[in-house]
């Protein structure tokens, strides 16, 4: 260890003090909720530049529990990202409650602290510790408007959900440490894992961790909470959570996957592999086919976000010859936090009461009404559809690619299957906003644009960028 | 000169963006710059028409620019001679379709040409593209502004017409998306990347199992067989024709069913050879069905719009079964008849659409005597009924009688039975097509509300008369069209032919087209000089 280490690690230094600080500027500047939001802004504007200045130094530091630069660097961007974009939509989002308060910046800066710790992780402890950090936040943020029933139910719910989950996590962090030889860092289980001679244990506690961050991005059969949450909480902070917060999942889940199941693995490893194999794609089955069902917009998007999560799991499962299913994955993330949060965007625009107007009948008219509301949302619609030339249909793209290469031809072509399903779904909108007729006076209207106006112009931006030049960040990727 | 083709594609994309920045208020505005912008685009196609060499095999007008590099993913376009008639049909037809758009689309008009603009970059993408991800990418982008041109301005059923057309396209692109990467990951093995460049495809692909051919051109074929459509993936086709707005039928008749049979010529029969000829009788089988069971039920319809929408089924059986007779005749008359079949359905469309603007009823009961009082549509519907029913002279004729002819000496298919069961369909083309103009042309004018039919006005007439002329020009001189697919298509038989039974009358066409393949490959990479980014 030395003082190096320090500058290496600056990024997620910044990002405590930042959250730290929030807190006192939001207890001096009392009245002034907007210099909150603007220090805390910043703050996340500091921390990704710092993240992109040390992308290309890649090092592992603090005796080999935290790796820096390349891919930690490339999720603190993402995450970061993500947070200064629920902070433009938030602040006239919660004013329409009456609920804006300094803490839920200060949320978002710890629960983004979390996630950062996570990608960075090297260690178990350190991805436990991650988990929980990024995960109190979001407890209560899905519970902020406080005076809503809803709001409250989705809090509580994930509350004991979430704590039921953090137990597996924990458990088999346990085993595996037993099993190990009393270490918990990722080359030693790598090791040991490699050992002809591989203890039951740890395939236990490898299983039990996976389920535990299962739940986190929602795969089935860990998804009970997400509906009932995604639903229940405010609509910003249910696209901060069901984008960054299964990206941050993600982010440990990749290194965890080549950690259990190396490709010359024994075949007590390839027994993870089926589970996994399994989860992923009955996620993408189930999310979409449920999603089918839904009139609430909010409910279909955090049931196809279960299906979102099952096409991830497939660049993890596929085994990791060259980078392609990795890099698919890191692609997929980047695409699906574009346009999820741009749905969600425009979902928060048009709430008028809490939980209300979200159903697909509330859209009519829009496209008469807000033309450009309704176009950009059927450009979400149909990115998260995967129809090129939009984000979306690369990452299903570089997914699909990955394993196919690995000779899972049936996975792609499962996966394809479920897409077929969710364009139905997606499409529902779209046929609300264009094509059914509505009544006069009852169109459905939206909010002031104000700073969610921003928030969607990055989110659109991203979409249309990553989908004709995917090259951009295919090139970032390769050299991570 | 080689940035021609650039041009052609890039014109409707500055065209809708231009006319994103009218207001949505000048209606005519709107309507001149978007018929404007196609006409330009008409120009520019024709130029390139006219300056591509006929005599030559290579791709023509190539241009390479890196797109994804990693994977060998490029921004290649170019032309062969079935692609540059294709751009050509699809540069012809928009402004007639546009013109036709002037007086029956009346509501939201900025959306409606931006999306034909849209619609008709991604056509033009479609047939230019030498890249499979490119192709992939076109032909999926013209899904969605047909899907909002009908679910917008479509009739009472156009929500479910609209989200029937497209799933059901879906399905056949997604497995088209399976088929493109596993060809790419095939090509790994040879190359050492993963590619997606079709010209080195082209010398990869017919080579490999017959096996692995087969699932490949399942894969790619689902996609075509659901876009042209062949019979058992039809029926969207009714459904979508006829509750779309009349442009949009028009543009489905006249320019969106030949993306498929244009993919079936370029992504099937010349990628996988032994494939095809192992799959041309069953999809001969499929077309002779649905020649006879599309003239059946076109017979058997009593509303205009729909007679004909059927008949369009029948008509893209002949030339699907032209096509998989695998012979030069046949391959020639099926791309000669993607060109005078599209002409001629637009006609007959028009001219139903000229009734229905009269009337405001598609049903052919409650014409009759029109003739009298339209004495100028008469006759033009009458030839268009003659050139959609393939009758000696006019435009039809050629291409039917190719097609026929290369399925009767067609060695793959080796059975006459499927030149004589679509000579049948041709007889009950004859019969729907009659039915049609004797029901509303002749007879006696019983229903009162007729005595007040006017006969086309000018406007109309600038839709019809080229249209006309083009009928009876192609149907004199078919060299205009047959000329610059006639090297491509011999040169395609031939190969089929050496593959399949080890000679071949053309095989110097064959050396011909492999030297200029090879040439045009080593040639190609030299000009990627401007990345895009």
């Amino acid at each position: 260890m030395s003082a190096l280490d320090f500058l290496y690690t600056l990024p997620l230094l910044l990002i405590s003090i930042v959250a730290l600080c929030a807190m006192l500027v939001d207890a001096f500047g009392e009245a002034n909720k907007r210099m909150v939001a603007v220090f805390s802004a910043i703050g996340l504007g500091l921390v990704m530049t710092a993240a992109i200045v040390l992308f290309p130094v890649r090092k592992v530091v603090f005796n080999g529990m935290i790796q820096t630069g390349g891919y930690a660097s490339f999720f603190d961007i993402l995450f970061c990202g993500a947070g200064i974009l629920t902070i433009l939509t938030g602040r006239s989002y919660l004013s329409k409650y009456d609920m804006e308060k300094g803490e839920f910046y200060t949320l978002i800066l710890f629960a983004v602290s979390g996630m950062m710790l996570m990608a960075h992780s090297n260690h178990l402890l350190i991805t436990f510790i991650g988990v929980e950090v990024m995960s109190i936040p979001f407890y209560v943020m899905a519970a902020f408007i406080r005076n809503q029933r809803l709001s409250i139910e989705a809090g509580m719910k994930y509350f004991l959900l979430g704590a039921f989950s953090t137990g597996f996590l924990l458990y088999g962090i346990a085993l595996v440490f037993g099993s190990a030889g009393g270490t918990l860092h990722y080359e030693q289980i790598r090791s040991a894992v490699s050992n002809p001679e591989f203890p039951q244990l740890m395939l236990i506690g490898s299983a039990l961790i996976l389920v535990g961050l299962c739940f986190k991005i929602a795969a089935f059969p860990f998804h009970a909470w997400a509906p009932d949450v995604y639903q229940g909480a405010p609509t910003t902070v249910t696209g901060f959570m069901s984008t960054a917060g299964k990206a941050a999942a993600l982010s440990a889940m990749i290194p965890l996957a080549i950690v259990f199941m190396p490709m010359n693995g024994t075949l007590e490893s390839g027994k993870l592999r089926m589970v996994l194999i399994v989860v992923a794609v009955a996620s993408m089955l189930f999310g979409n086919i449920v999603a089918l069902s839904q009139k609430n917009i909010k409910r279909m998007l955090a049931y196809s976000s279960i299906a979102h999560a099952g096409y991830m799991l497939i660049g993890i499962i596929v085994p990791v010859t060259t980078n392609s299913g990795t890099q698919g994955i890191l692609f997929y993330v980047a695409s699906y936090l574009c346009m999820q949060m741009g749905a969600f965007v425009i979902l928060s625009l048009l709430e008028k009461e809490y939980g209300e107007h979200l159903t697909f009948d509330d859209l009519r008219g829009l496209s008469k009404t807000h033309p450009v509301l309704a176009m950009l949302m059927s450009i979400f619609m149909l990115s998260l559809a995967g129809i090129p030339p939009f984000a979306g249909f690369f990452g299903k793209y570089f997914i699909f690619m990955a394993a196919i290469e690995s000779g899972m031809i049936w996975l792609a072509v499962v996966g394809i299957i479920a897409s077929l399903v969710s364009v139905a779904f997606y499409l529902a909108p779209i046929i609300a906003m264009y094509f059914r007729p509505v009544e006069d006076g009852r169109e459905a209207t939206a909010s002031e644009l104000g700073l969610s106006g921003v928030a969607l112009l990055v989110t659109v931006g991203g979409v249309i960028l990553l989908g004709l030049v995917p090259s951009l960040l295919l090139g970032v990727l390769q050299r991570i | 000169m080689h940035l021609i083709l650039l041009l052609t594609l890039l014109t409707p994309l500055l065209c809708a963006t231009i006319l994103g920045f009218i207001d949505r208020k000048e209606a005519s505005v709107l309507k001149y710059t978007a018929l404007i912008g196609s006409c330009f685009s008409l120009v520019l196609a024709f130029i390139a028409y006219a300056s591509f060499d006929s005599s030559s095999h290579v791709i023509q007008f190539a241009l390479n620019l890196a797109w994804m590099k990693q994977y060998d993913i490029g921004f290649r376009i170019g032309a062969d001679g079935l692609g540059i008639v294709m751009l050509m049909i699809s540069a012809g037809m928009m402004p007639i379709i546009l013109l036709s758009a002037f007086r029956t689309i009346l509501n939201r008009e900025k959306e409606f040409y931006i999306l034909m603009m849209v619609l008709q970059f991604g056509m033009f993408g479609i047939v230019l593209s030498l890249d499979l991800v490119l192709f992939y990418v076109f032909f999926e982008l013209i899904l969605i502004p047909l899907y909002f041109l009908i679910g917008m301005w479509g009739g009472v059923g156009r929500i479910r017409a609209a989200t029937k057309f497209f799933i059901y396209t879906m399905v056949g692109s997604l497995a088209m998306l399976i088929g493109i990467i596993w060809l790419g990951m095939i090509a790994k093995e040879t190359l050492g990347t993963f590619s997606a460049d079709l010209l080195k495809l082209r010398v990869i692909a017919p080579s490999l199992s017959i096996q692995l051919q087969s699932w490949l051109f399942v894969a790619f074929g689902l996609a075509f067989a659901i876009k042209v459509p062949l019979v058992p993936f039809h029926t969207w086709l009714p459904e979508t024709y006829t509750e779309a707005p009349l442009p949009v039928t028009l543009t489905l008749a006249g320019m969106v069913f030949k993306l498929g049979l244009f993919g079936f010529i370029r992504y099937g029969i010349d990628l996988f050879p032994s494939a095809s000829a192992y799959f041309a009788p069953l999809v001969a089988t499929l077309a002779v069905i649905g020649i006879i069971y599309g003239a059946l039920l076109a017979l058997a319809q009593t509303d205009m719009k729909k007679l004909v929408a059927y008949s369009v089924i029948s008509h893209k059986g002949f030339i699907v079964l032209g096509l998989f007779s695998l012979t030069a005749e046949g391959l020639q008359g099926g791309m000669v008849q993607i060109v005078n079949n599209g002409i001629a359905t637009v006609a007959l469309f028009l001219c139903v659409g000229i009734l229905y603007d009269r009337r405001k009823t598609y049903e052919i009961a409650e014409f009759g005597g029109a003739a009298t009082l339209m004495p100028i549509l008469a006759v033009i519907m009458g030839i268009a009924s003659f050139a959609s029913a393939a009758l000696p002279g006019l435009n039809g004729f050629v291409g039917e009688f190719l097609s026929l002819t290369g399925a009767f000496r067609s060695g793959f298919l080796n059975s006459w039975s499927y030149a004589i069961l679509g000579a049948t369909g041709a007889v009950l083309s004859a019969a729907y097509s009659l039915k049609l103009y004797n029901g509303v042309m002749f007879g006696a004018r019983e229903n009162s509300r007729n005595d007040m039919l006017s006969d086309l006005r000018p406007f109309e007439l600038v839709q019809l008369i080229p249209l006309m002329i083009l009928i009876l020009l192609l149907g004199f001189f078919p060299h205009y069209v047959m000329s610059k697919t006639d090297a491509f298509s011999r040169a395609l038989a031939g190969s089929l032919e050496i593959r399949a039974i080890g000679t071949s009358q053309y095989t110097n066409d064959v050396r011909q087209r492999e030297a200029d393949l090879r040439s045009s490959q080593a040639g190609v990479p030299k000009q990627e000089s401007a990345p895009i980014h």
